[in-house]
């Protein structure tokens, strides 16, 4: 399609320096280099939250790794991190990591949850975990990383529903290797500084339907906007972004002016986009809270109502709410939430 | 066939996840409840009789810019001989180049599955 890669490059600056004149600044092996454009879409990816940012204390001994280290270690240099591994977090990420582990030979101890469920999906629990005999300890924590120069085992304690550890239920399981698997945080720092708003719930920018943060003729896409299950819905949100860039170019913006905020409401914990116009079609992402069953999925400003038979927090919401349901949107707001059937 | 009176499985085709119970009735036939789909039925009975898995290992390469290369049963194989399979497989070793698809195994231990490679392996240059 004649569109330059530029390979092993870094974007040190980027500015939206005009309504239609973005500038980002850029340094590779071939120098620096500054391009101008009138749109541009961010699909950076997100980077795995590390085992410092949950407050687990110890030393720095050999031993610990997140799984996407792990798993480079394994699957593309096939060395094993090593024999006897805890797995820190139940997400499906943990969970392939505590198959993987398994099936290589290596002796799981544990896979260690703080919340009261897993965070995977319930397949991976039985293919992942049951299968091999794994345990898993839900409502659980890793206080504490034991040894030296190598890890000798962790500190784990029960976990009271604020999170604290119960007193007199430390335990030690003895290991030579910590998985963190702790979940994935949007990589958006250039769009916040930037000065793009941000949704605490994502950790990433506010959207609208056509996926441009409030910066216009910025775009942005896959794991940097939301965490997401499936790669197809990446790939659908970058389409949506590149169809909207086409737009936005060739029309000197986008056709939509007036923003209406999408609520969170009744165990919704995120939803993407955060704003819509009422003039289209909307594609929405979103994640329940907490597990529940028989449910419906209501937008009651609009009569909108889907049911679902269970809702799950690592079960992402995927749906579309056609552009008719809009005519009855009155006021500035839409809520979504998840009411018991 | 493993003996049971009564099992609960997590079916594991879907992202849904569905409880399903399987039950032997009087007569020796199975009874499969909690599904949602007939895929969840067939899976069930799977299950309790012949359970299957998608293997995913990793196969040593000669020659190559990484020494090992990702792989997987192109269908399910027994539940039962995964450890012997993964162990079979950390035996042998590729000469690279390896492409995504090509066939590593041809008969995985009898069960007439393929083992494909899921990932490129370049011959490795004197440079590297």
């Amino acid at each position: 399609m004649g569109v330059e890669v530029s390979k092993s490059t870094f974007v040190l600056e980027f500015a939206p320096y005009k309504y239609d004149e973005k500038i980002i600044k850029t340094v590779s092996p071939r120098g620096m280099v500054e391009y101008h454009a009138k749109t541009v879409i961010f699909a950076t990816g997100a980077r795995e939250r590390n085992w410092f940012e949950v407050n687990i204390v110890g030393y720095r001994p050999i031993g610990v790794y997140t799984a996407g280290q792990a798993q480079t270690m394994m699957d593309l240099y096939g060395v094993m991190p090593g024999k006897e591994i805890v797995i820190v977090g139940s997400g499906d990420v943990g969970l392939i990591m505590a198959r993987r582990f398994a099936l290589q030979g290596a002796n799981v101890k544990a896979v260690i949850e703080i919340l009261p469920y897993p965070g995977g999906l319930a397949r991976n629990i039985q293919q992942c975990l049951i299968d091999f005999n794994i345990p898993l300890y839900l409502s659980h924590k890793v206080v504490k990383i034991l040894g030296r120069s190598r890890v000798e085992g962790v500190l784990i304690t029960q976990v009271d529903d604020k999170f604290n550890s119960i007193p007199g239920t430390e335990k030690i399981i003895d290991c030579d290797t910590v998985i963190v698997s702790v979940g994935l945080i949007p990589r958006v720092e250039l769009l916040e500084r930037a000065g793009a708003h941000m949704d605490p719930s994502t950790r990433s920018v506010v959207v609208n339907e056509y996926l441009e943060t409030t910066l216009p003729g910025v775009f942005v896409a896959g794991n940097a906007l939301v965490i997401n299950d499936l790669v197809d819905y990446a790939a659908e949100q970058g389409e949506r972004a590149a169809t909207s860039a086409v737009e936005f170019i060739e029309n000197d913006g986008l056709p939509s002016l007036d923003w209406k905020n999408v609520v969170k409401g009744r165990n919704i914990r995120l939803v993407v986009p955060q704003l819509i116009s009422g003039e289209n079609e909307v594609l929405f992402y979103g994640r329940v809270a907490r597990p529940e069953e028989n449910v419906y999925l209501t937008a009651p400003e609009i009569n909108f109502k889907q049911y679902h038979i269970r809702v799950t927090p690592p079960h992402m919401l995927r749906f579309k709410i056609p552009r008719r349901y809009f005519n009855d949107l009155k006021g500035d707001k839409l809520t979504l939430m998840i009411e018991p059937k | 066939m493993e003996k049971i009176e009564k099992r609960k499985i997590i079916c594991i085709i879907c992202p849904v996840g569905c409880e399903i119970i399987v039950e032997r009735s009087e007569n020796g036939s199975l009874k499969v409840s909690g599904n949602r789909c007939k895929r969840g039925e067939e899976y069930a009975i799977q299950e309790v009789t012949n359970p299957l898995r998608t293997l995913i290992t990793v196969v040593k390469v000669r020659g190559g810019h990484l020494p090992v290369v990702a792989v997987k049963t192109e269908k399910p194989i027994p539940k039962k001989l995964l450890m012997e399979a993964v162990r079979l497989l950390s035996e042998i070793e590729v000469e690279a180049p390896v492409r995504i698809g090509d066939v590593i195994v041809q008969d995985l231990l009898g069960t007439g599955v393929r083992v494909v490679a899921t990932n490129n392996i370049f011959k490795k240059t004197s440079s590297n």
